[in-house]
């Protein structure tokens, strides 16, 4: 083993992360990847989903992304996501009633370039995946 | 002559103003240091993504014909957008004032060169002064300077900007905002957000150097791709860290504002008590005066 992982998930409105991995899996553009320590140097986009990785004591901890980025650096990985929630500050109610707007919003609008509808749609995988995070056992 | 009751009613009007102006000195300063540590915390997010975006600069090579769109300057400028971000409320010395003037001037050098301007106000003033002056004000967004707002107001800003940008309804879109220097100094500053003025090219960061070695990033998708991904979020990043800015200035501008006010009560309420304890002196010499003439006539 190349020594430890450190990952930090950054915000606009500060770090929501900042602790030690022993395995990072986050939800890249072009399919969901892992990285162990000793990671080549990588950068991704992400995409909405569900970021998670082991700490120290082998516990499996789950964040919300939302979107952004993702830099993997001499052992640091870096995600850098307008927001993103830690899966015990998800507020499911919140998730779960933006969840049921988006779903009421989306089959009347069937123009798929509308704005409206491609906005509709974020909202949607956004509330998705929060719900999908917080109900995970 | 003021007689003695005006004057301390006028010393109980300053009295009541000063405690007035003693309460927004503190609420400012309660606000400014909310907004300071929201700076704080948005600071290492804007130097981790300049980092990345900034060797992200470094690989791609400048080619003129398949540059993005945002970063190429348009031959022949006809239209010009200012975002202008100016505070919602008053009362805070002349950081306003300074904004719109260096706004106006701005505007007038536009006009002079036959650049149609169009304004798009961040804060309640600026937009008030504008519009009476009937400039082409293409929206304004009240309540969020000054305020408590998130990213994704910078983000549904910057979307607008970017999409009259590539649309062709304008050819630059400049942004003026007031940069928190210190607690006594906020400048007002005009930065070019769109096309994007060329990004900081970084080269070795520290971590990197004390390994030794320059790390190559394996792209997903092709740099070139995580380029256009990023270059609006450039975009919003700039607009998010003004308007932080901004709203660290206004509080900061209006607490200096107040404080002045207040020691300006304090040095009136001093020089009213003088002249009001001269007007009581003079009042009980005269009645004195009048006993005693009173006295001396009974007398005689």
């Amino acid at each position: 083993m190349a020594g430890k992982l450190m990952l930090e998930v950054v915000t606009p409105d500060g770090s929501v992360v900042s602790d030690e991995a022993q395995i990072v899996v986050a939800p890249g553009a072009y399919g969901e990847f892992g990285v162990l320590p000793g990671h080549t140097t990588f950068l991704t986009t992400l995409k909405i989903g569900m970021l998670r990785y082991n700490d120290q004591g082998g516990n499996e901890r789950l964040v919300f992304v939302n979107g952004g980025f993702a830099e993997v650096m001499l052992n640091k990985v870096t995600v850098l996501a307008e927001s993103a929630d830690r899966r015990r500050d998800i507020d499911v109610e919140r998730a779960k009633a933006a969840l049921k707007r988006a779903q009421e919003r989306l089959p009347e609008g069937a123009r798929r370039e509308d704005v409206d509808f491609r906005r509709a749609q974020v909202a949607l995988q956004r509330a998705l995946a929060r719900v999908r995070i917080a109900e995970t056992k | 002559m003021a007689t003695l009751k005006d004057i301390e009613r006028k010393i109980g009007a300053v009295k009541k103003t000063q405690k007035i102006t003693k309460a927004m000195n503190m609420v400012a300063a309660s606000k400014l240091s909310r907004a300071q540590e929201n700076m704080e915390a948005f600071r290492p997010y804007a130097d981790k993504f300049a980092q990345v975006l900034g060797s992200l600069a470094e690989r791609i090579e400048a080619d003129e014909e398949h540059a993005p769109p945002l970063l190429v300057p348009r031959e022949e400028v006809k239209t010009v957008d200012l975002v202008l971000m100016t505070s919602d409320r008053g009362l805070c010395g002349s950081f306003n004032t300074n904004l719109i003037a260096t706004a106006e001037k701005f505007l007038k050098e536009k006009a002079d060169e036959d650049i149609e301007t169009r304004l798009i106000c961040m804060g309640r003033k600026g937009r008030d002064y504008f519009r009476r002056r009937k400039y082409n004000i293409l929206s304004d967004h009240i309540g969020i300077v000054g305020a408590r707002f998130g990213f994704n107001v910078a983000v549904t800003t910057g979307q607008g900007l970017i999409d009259s940008f590539l649309g062709g309804e304008t050819d630059e879109v400049h942004m003026l905002f007031s940069e928190f220097v210190s607690m006594a100094r906020q400048v007002p500053t005009l930065k070019r957000l769109l096309p994007i003025a060329g990004v900081e090219k970084v080269e070795q960061t520290q971590e990197a150097e004390q390994v030794g070695y320059v790390p190559e990033h394996i792209c997903e998708p092709s740099a070139e791709e995580l380029m256009g991904e990023m270059l609006p979020k450039h975009v919003y990043v700039q607009i998010f860290s003004a308007l932080l800015e901004t709203s660290t200035s206004e509080h900061a501008a209006r607490m200096a504002a107040m404080d002045n006010a207040t020691s300006n009560c304090a040095d009136m309420i001093t020089s009213l008590t003088l002249i009001y304890n001269k007007a009581r002196q003079a009042a009980i010499t005269a009645e004195l005066m009048d006993i005693v003439g009173g006295a001396e006539a009974l007398k005689g």
